[in-house]
């Protein structure tokens, strides 16, 4: 076990106590701060300006996703997900509907696996605008972060024109997806990812050379291989820490494997090799959409299995099999066979797992979420004691917690 | 008419007049225009429109309309004071700054002297040392709001307030000395004076930007620091301590500490006009010799003004470029860097001045 850990643990069972002439003083950081993005409150012990110690709580934004989902159908849960987190909703949908992709044991058609990616790394790509922006805004670069919302709102639209909404897109379905992408969407795709690297050529010039910005973010928040291992750290935490691991190219999934894509790692896992490793994967997501836009095929973006999706309308009146479907899935919904699966996926910000169980009935027995931020906000006391209480707003920012997976 | 031109020539009577206009007309109204100008250029740098939506009718003004609704909400909010503060001192803590703030004004000429009559409120021998004074008791309203809120944040805020801001007085004062050996006195009208000089015949003004540029640099960031703006604005710390030394106020008193900062903005740019860009005085309008007085009088108050809100608007550009220092980095920044220059500074220029001057 790591000092770090060590450090954890009896942090949270004992306040630490000043010496002879200094008193330690507590302050509750949150829930409601400008600092903590969702809701959460961070028991904080000072020493002057430092921090001494620290205990996380979260739950503030506890909704009982997976309690709801197990009183509900299969399809009905897809919808649930885009609430967990709420800056890449696709992602959530993507990962959902393959662990129930994988009970079934079904795959979807290549021209749903190329729509997912192409979604899925624009959700990536919204969720580090979003982190990236956010933690910037708080050591004091607001501008950077309007430009980045302003960069992240060209492909809200882009979302909003394939799925119809921007944020509850609900649009993924066991063996594909809801909707085709749109005529003349590739043109748009095009101009937008043109546009959102003009903004970062220009918030780079800005930020990533600026000697205020590397001073506040530099060995700020450093935390080891070791110890990002033994916490469970995944995504751009735990490649800026130096461990080149991405769900995307360790368990290839989907057809991540078709595409040419790098791994960014950082050295030292502080806060400025976050914020690195985030901005190199803007670029690298950006790439993986233009490759997944030239081979996208041709083709269905449903499977043709049976019961997974609503027959067409003239199977049903004319076809006694197409009217069986059609009353089976809306009496009794989608009837995953029996079993368990766990399937990884990378989000933005780390691993998203789903963890289903069905007996073969319609109602799930169980839908676990793995949501990534959960070890990070863990870790928030190991990476922030010794430092400064202004540090804890970078350290925080890069976590990017999302109060909504977090909480569930 | 006689008896009117009689009370005016009464200099009390005058002083008065000049407070009221400097003051009411030039430093309150630029303070509170600064407030919308903020957001107005701040939504310029980050391509969105800005305040707008206040208005009368369909006038909007281009939202300068926000400048009263702002004042009126402020008017019209409830005056809280947080359970176990110290009431007195809480009350009073939000009006230092602003009367700091206002006083700088008060040595400040803003345009050349026409017979007797001065366009500046005092002119006493002091001088700068007259500022120096006034703003270390700004630091005051900063740490007494602090400490009497009862709030950890407020506390932390004003630690940090008073901390910063008597750091860089120092440097404030340190930063000056050249300016004070170059043009040999603290007096402010001797300094605007020996502005109006011109090197290589009538090619170079001697302002105090050319003759102490180093100094330019370091005077104008202590100022920045003093005044406890981005970069500089840890005491405020928005994002980890809230809203430091004034979390708790509301209201009216909030807009105190709001109007004090923006008429501290003001404050540095009438002073960087003051002592480094030649003040009033228009460069090389000597050259015109038949020029009427009237005239001159209104292209001074016009160059004074422009140099002024050009000051106020760099300020406002660093704070939306740049990130900010954290708390540790301003006092480094300050102890590490800016004084051993400010020393190397004070030494060279004293070596300038005595071998060539």
């Amino acid at each position: 076990m790591s000092l770090a850990t060590q450090q954890l643990g009896s942090l949270v069972t004992t306040p630490p106590q000043g010496d002879s002439d200094t008193s330690i003083m507590k302050i509750e950081i949150g829930p409601s701060h400008p600092a903590m993005h969702g809701i959460v409150r961070f028991t904080t012990y000072l020493d002057g300006e430092v921090i001494v110690g620290m205990e996380p709580e979260i739950g503030y934004l506890h909704r009982g996703f997976e309690k709801e989902s197990e009183n509900s159908k299969w399809i009905q849960i897809v919808p649930y997900t885009d609430r967990l987190n709420y800056v890449s909703p696709l992602l959530n949908n993507i990962g959902y509907s393959m662990a129930v992709e994988k009970l079934y044991g079904i795959e979807p058609p290549k021209r749903a696996e190329y729509t997912r990616v192409i979604m899925g790394e624009i959700s990536r790509i919204t969720d580090h605008l979003t982190c990236v922006g956010a933690a910037s805004m708080e050591v004091g670069a607001f501008t950077f972060f309007l430009w980045f919302i302003k960069a992240r709102e060209y492909l809200w639209e882009l979302v909003e024109e394939v799925t119809g909404a921007r944020l509850t897109t609900n649009w993924t379905r066991f063996g594909g997806n809801a909707t085709d992408i749109p005529d003349g969407f590739f043109d748009a795709l095009q101009e937008r990812l043109d546009k959102v690297k003009d903004i970062m050529a220009e918030c780079d010039k800005l930020l990533t050379r600026n000697k205020i910005f590397i001073d506040r973010v530099k060995d700020v928040g450093t935390f080891s291989k070791e110890d990002a291992i033994s916490f469970g750290f995944t995504g751009p935490m735990l490649r800026a820490c130096g461990v080149p691991f991405d769900v995307r190219r360790s368990d290839p999934y989907s057809v991540y494997d078709e595409m040419d894509f790098e791994i960014p790692i950082g050295s030292t896992g502080d806060c400025f090799d976050r914020y690195l490793v985030r901005m190199e994967e803007i670029r690298q997501s950006i790439s993986i959409i233009e490759q997944a836009a030239d081979k996208m095929p041709a083709g269905p973006i449903m499977t043709d299995e049976r019961l997974m999706h609503y027959p067409d309308k003239k199977e049903v009146y004319g076809n006694i099999e197409g009217l069986i479907d059609h009353f089976k899935l809306v009496m009794e919904g989608h009837q995953p066979p029996e079993g368990e699966v766990y399937v990884p996926t990378e989000g933005g910000n780390g691993e998203i797992g789903f963890y289903v169980v069905s007996d073969g009935s319609g109602d799930p027995v169980r839908v676990r979420m793995r949501p990534a931020c959960f070890n990070y906000v863990e870790a928030m006391p190991a990476m922030t004691v010794g430092h400064y209480v202004a540090d804890i707003v970078p350290i925080f920012g890069s976590v990017n917690m999302i109060g909504g997976e977090l909480d569930r | 008419m006689e008896f009117i031109i009689e009370i005016l020539s009464i200099p009390i009577i005058q002083s008065i007049l000049k407070i009221i206009f400097i003051i009411l007309l030039f430093a309150m109204p630029l303070g509170t225009v600064l407030t919308l100008m903020e957001r107005k250029w701040s939504a310029m740098i980050q391509d969105r429109v800005g305040p707008n939506r206040a208005n009368i009718g369909k006038y909007t003004g281009h939202g300068l309309l926000h400048i009263a609704a702002d004042g009126l909400k402020s008017i019209f909010k409830e005056d809280t004071i947080p359970h176990g503060a110290n009431g007195f001192l809480y009350l009073i803590a939000p009006f230092f700054g602003m009367i700091a703030g206002v006083a700088t004004f008060a040595i400040i000429p803003i345009a050349g002297p026409i017979g007797d009559f001065t366009f500046q409120v005092t002119d006493i021998e002091p001088g700068l040392l007259f500022i120096f004074a006034i703003t270390s008791l700004s630091v005051y309203g900063a740490v007494l709001a602090g400490t009497s809120s009862n709030s950890k944040f407020a506390l932390l805020g004003g630690t940090r307030a008073s901390a910063q801001m008597i750091s860089y007085e120092v440097f404030m004062g340190l930063a000056l000395m050249g300016i004070f050996m170059v043009y040999g006195s603290t007096r402010v009208s001797v300094i605007v004076d020996g502005q109006n000089e011109y090197w290589f015949g009538n090619l170079i003004p001697m302002w105090g930007v050319f003759t102490q540029p180093l100094g330019f640099f370091l005077f104008f960031t202590a100022l920045i620091a003093e005044t406890k703006r981005a970069p500089f604005d840890a005491p405020e710390g928005e994002s980890e301590i809230v809203a430091g030394y004034f979390l708790e106020y509301s209201g009216m008193r909030w807009s105190a500490f709001m109007l004090a900062e923006y008429i501290a903005v003001a404050g540095v740019a009438v002073l960087m006009t003051t002592l480094f860009f030649g003040g009033y005085h228009v460069p090389w309008l000597h050259l015109w010799e038949s020029a009427p007085q009237w005239l001159i009088t209104i292209l001074q108050i016009t160059k004074f003004s422009i140099v002024t809100i050009f000051f106020c608007w760099i300020q406002i550009q660093l704070r939306w470029t740049l990130p900010k220092f954290r708390f540790d980095q301003t006092m480094s920044l300050g102890w590490k860097k800016l004084l051993p220059l400010s020393l190397a500074n004070t030494t060279l220029t004293a070596v300038v001045v005595l071998t060539f001057m």
